[in-house]
């Protein structure tokens, strides 16, 4: 059973509400200010620049950015959404061999910093590469001008590393989707005459629409702010220029303009999503999960699904982690010493924290604006996840303004006061790193719990406060075991993220301090993609099991009572 | 709920705050630098100094930024000394207000006055050598012997730089301005630009690369990558493609950056840092500087590695580094206005 009722009717239906300040409007208010704090820092820096080059940047390389960005940006969507929403949906609604395996395994891409992807690719296709070698001796081509091959750094081969690396964005959101429908849907669809294909596109895509449109938004974030893929492959993008602008020619204001570029193109990214979003109306009403019944694929179409599922896997995953590998044996001496152990727990336990601490702030903002629907909240909400789009770096100056202006305040008012001095509280210490992680990946915990909410019925709710539950105890009570997989997903996303994170923590970081990334960054930014080979796989396997671990909560339920009917 | 968040908060805050104690447990005896010199670059360095002295050296290393930092943390900010490499990076502190003058007799005998500031705010530790690599198959010697001809229509698309906008083509941009001004340097840019084999991409051993590639004929790049690439087996074959060319520019000599150090305005252990920039230009860390980077040493009585020295003696660039910091911005407004990095196919 579903039922159709939006919740922006149920909004209208109890009339205009007043606005009250209550703990939840409260929480939601004094949250989002901080965590917009470094974003305004920049748009300040933007609107009060001490030397204005806009018009210089105007017009000469601006415009180049802008385009080589929308082409990145609309390449790397229609690659995410083609591989993550039909691999979703193949693994969850589909019976083939491997399908138990792909689940998970398609998720291991994620795990990979996509400029190490990007190293490895250039390493494997570039001329001294095995490929182009085994190439010349084949055709007995002896110099480049002998024949054509194409360039791995370009846009192209951007969009590829990138879909490669990102698509599992889409992947997780689009398969908790088909999962958390009930397959009581799929079936009826079947029943009314549906072929497996026509179910889909009718039924379980629109349902699922919300939660696709919200991997992909975080996907093009994610390809608006990379900076070190598209530096390899010397791809001319916005966050290139914002870099050469900012920290090259030192021109804080032309930077911070660029930056405001960007979040213009994140505006439009998240107005769409919510357009998107608004279209539907369906909840899943049915209280308890039938057992799954999955398309049993046969012959063509079995191979078809495998071949599918296996690409990106290789691609995205097993070549890349081969040669790190193959590179960590041969430079097992150079890579391992005691600094090593020492990055590796201070990159988890950040890691940690900063997934603990970003998914109950996102669950806090998502609750309480489904709550008091009030429009303002949301779009607070929504102004507070900008930080996901911010590139590292530019985040990071953001917060180093207004933390060393808090930290001398104190510091000024306690000297005054009482003849103490208390230095930087707040700056350099591992509270700032963690902010940044928090501001950074917010989004993360915010989109997709949004989402998750947004598939449980306002009917529970409701039905929660007729038991006179208050709105925390339905939280705890009735939504939170609901969205558990949600929240999950969310942790491991930004545990991930974090593990990868790279430019805020050169930045921000401590003294004498290393996480995994910095720790390979010394080497890998000398493109000796050799020596830091071990630190980049430790990576990879940190987040790998929790990537493992998340496709098993997820797929709990429901793996292991599994039927499958032609 | 309300206990079982605050739980989950303290559970939070518990590991932070034993992380934080311990990290700020410092020693009294203590210089804390921002580098944007790589670890393993200049911990050898440190190593020995502490050794010498007992001061422990504190290292936050960043490629960008550390001067938002610094400025951000303002007069409480923990850095001492800031170490980097580019002549642009050590004017940009010198003109964000976040450097301290320091004069000893010691600094100004071993560091030339050229390579350092008038007043103390900076002095150079080692010097780098911008120098052409040229093909060893395809072009013979004394074919390119200066800058100028990099613009030359018979190099046209055999030529490979990295990104123009790196800070060691703007450096070199911006002596060239020195000598001919912006006009005629603008003219030398596009001229190069239209040269150019590829779209600029790599650092500047990946040009030296492309020469073995067949690619281009002909790189630009900074000296010492010769040396590191002749030390790693993977890299000998690219370094052994390619011979070197000790450039002029307008006859005068190879343009040459330096690395420098310089004491921040507020910096708390004066007299740590003190001792750490003394001991960086004596004569013992100066050819241990030498000899582990390959980088020319600031003290012209300090010997360069064997390698270097094999290469010979030449004429250096007579703009100063003052000029060249003063001509950075517009030599980057010209990158920007040739569309340098777009490669050689647009206009």
């Amino acid at each position: 059973m579903t039922g159709f009722q939006t919740s922006t009717d149920n909004a209208r239906a109890r009339g205009t509400r007043r606005f009250r300040l209550d703990p939840w409007t409260a929480g939601a208010f004094v949250i989002t200010a901080i965590v917009a704090l470094p974003i305004l820092t920049v748009l300040g820096a933007a609107f009060f620049p001490t030397e204005n080059i806009w018009p210089h940047l105007w017009e000469t390389v601006l415009p180049g950015y802008i385009i080589s960005t929308l082409e990145l940006m609309t390449g790397v969507a229609a690659g995410t959404i083609l591989i993550g929403v039909s691999a979703a949906w193949l693994v969850t609604a589909c019976s083939f061999p491997g399908r138990r395996i792909f689940q998970w395994a398609l998720v291991l891409p994620l795990a990979m910093p996509a400029y190490v992807v990007a190293y490895v690719y250039t390493d494997i296709l570039e001329y001294a590469g095995p490929v182009q070698v085994m190439l010349r001796d084949v055709f007995g081509w002896t110099t480049s001008r002998d024949y054509w091959f194409p360039e791995i750094r370009s846009l192209g081969g951007a969009i590829v590393v990138m879909t490669m690396t990102l698509y599992p964005y889409v992947y997780l959101l689009a398969r908790s989707a088909f999962l958390e429908q009930s397959s009581g849907v799929g079936e009826a669809a079947r029943t009314l005459g549906c072929s497996p294909w026509a179910a889909f596109r009718r039924v379980s895509l629109p349902m699922a629409r919300p939660s696709i449109v919200v991997g992909v938004a975080l996907v093009l974030m994610e390809t608006l702010n990379d900076f070190g893929t598209v530096d390899f492959f010397a791809v001319q993008t916005l966050t290139t220029g914002m870099f050469n602008v900012w920290l090259v020619m030192n021109n804080t204001g032309g930077g911070a303009q660029i930056a405001v570029v960007m979040l213009i193109f994140v505006i439009f990214l998240l107005v769409a999503e919510r357009a998107a979003r608004r279209q539907r109306g369906y909840h899943d009403t049915s209280t308890r999960p039938r057992r799954p019944v999955r398309f049993d694929l046969r012959g063509g179409r079995k191979a078809l699904a495998v071949l599918l599922c296996a690409i990106p896997i290789l691609i995205g995953f097993i070549i890349p982690a081969g040669l790190l590998i193959s590179y960590a044996i041969e430079f097992y001496d150079v890579s391992l010493n005691n600094r090593f152990p020492q990055a590796a727990f201070n990159s988890i336990l950040l890691a940690a924290l900063a997934a603990g601490v970003a998914v109950l702030i996102g669950l806090f903002l998502a609750y309480a604006v489904r709550l008091r629907k009030s429009t303002l909240l949301r779009n607070l909400a929504r102004f507070a996840s900008l930080g996901y789009a911010v590139p590292g770096a530019v985040l990071a100056i953001g917060i180093l303004f207004p933390f060393g202006a808090v930290d001398n305040a104190i510091d000024g008012f306690m000297r005054g006061a009482f003849g103490i001095s208390t230095g930087l509280i707040l700056s350099g210490t591992i509270v700032a790193v963690l902010f940044a992680y928090v501001v950074r990946f917010l989004a993360l915990a915010y989109g997709t719990l949004e989402a998750g909410l947004g598939r449980v019925t306002p009917h529970m709710d409701d039905a929660a406060r007729t038991l006179k539950h208050g709105p925390a105890q339905a939280l705890i009570k009735v939504n939170l075991p609901i969205i558990r997989g949600s929240m999950m997903t969310a942790a491991i996303l930004i545990f991930v993220d974090c593990m990868k994170e790279l430019p805020a923590t050169l930045l921000l970081r401590p003294f004498n301090f290393d996480t995994l990334a910095t720790y390979v960054y010394q080497f890998a930014s000398d493109e000796m993609l050799e020596e830091c080979a071990l630190g980049a796989l430790t990576i990879v396997a940190a987040g790998v099991i929790p990537v493992i671990l998340l496709t098993r909560v997820m797929g709990r339920n429901r793996s292991d009572q599994e039927i499958s009917v032609v | 709920m309300k206990y079982r968040l605050l739980a989950a908060l303290a559970l939070i805050a518990a590991p932070t705050a034993t992380v934080m104690t311990a990290m700020s447990a410092a020693s009294a005896a203590e210089v804390n630098v921002y580098s944007y010199r790589q670890g393993a670059l200049v911990k050898p360095l440190f190593d020995a100094f502490t050794k010498e002295t007992g001061v422990k050296v504190n290292v936050v290393f960043a490629k960008k930024g550390l001067i938002k930092r610094l400025q951000a943390e303002g007069r409480n900010s923990p850095a001492d000394l800031v170490f980097t490499v580019d002549i642009g990076r050590l004017a940009a502190v010198v003109n964000a207000g976040l450097a301290q003058p320091v004069k000893t007799a010691a600094l100004e005998k071993a560091v030339p006055a050229a390579y350092r500031e008038a007043e103390g705010l900076w002095y150079g530790l080692t010097l780098r050598a911008r120098l052409i690599y040229t093909s060893k198959d395809r072009v013979s010697k004394g074919a390119i012997t200066s800058y100028e001809e990099l613009a030359d229509p018979k190099w046209r698309g055999k030529v490979c730089t990295r990104k123009g906008d790196h800070a060691y083509n703007i450096a070199m941009l911006a002596a060239y301005i020195g000598h001919y001004g912006e006009a005629r340097a603008t003219e030398w840019l596009r001229g190069i630009k239209a040269n150019l084999a590829r779209k600029p991409q790599g650092n500047d051993r990946a040009q030296v690369k492309a020469i073995m590639e067949g690619v281009c004929d002909v790189a630009v790049g900074n000296h010492y990558y010769m040396a590191l690439m002749l030390k790693n087996a993977k890299q000998k074959p690219w370094a052994a493609s390619a011979n070197l060319v000790f450039p002029t520019l307008a006859g005068k000599g190879t343009h040459m950056n330096v690395s420098g150090v310089m004491m921040t305005k507020h910096a708390p252990n004066k007299a740590n840092a003190i001792k750490l920039m003394e001991f960086l230009t004596s004569k013992k860390a100066q050819s241990l500087y030498a000899n582990v980077n390959n980088e020319y040493p600031i003290d012209p009585n300090v010997k360069a590695s064997p390698l270097l020295e094999s290469w010979g003696k030449f004429p250096r660039d007579t703009v100063s580094l003052d000029t060249i910091a003063k001509n950075r911005s517009a030599a980057l407004k010209i990158v920007n206005t040739v569309g340098y990095n777009a490669g050689p196919a647009t206009n």
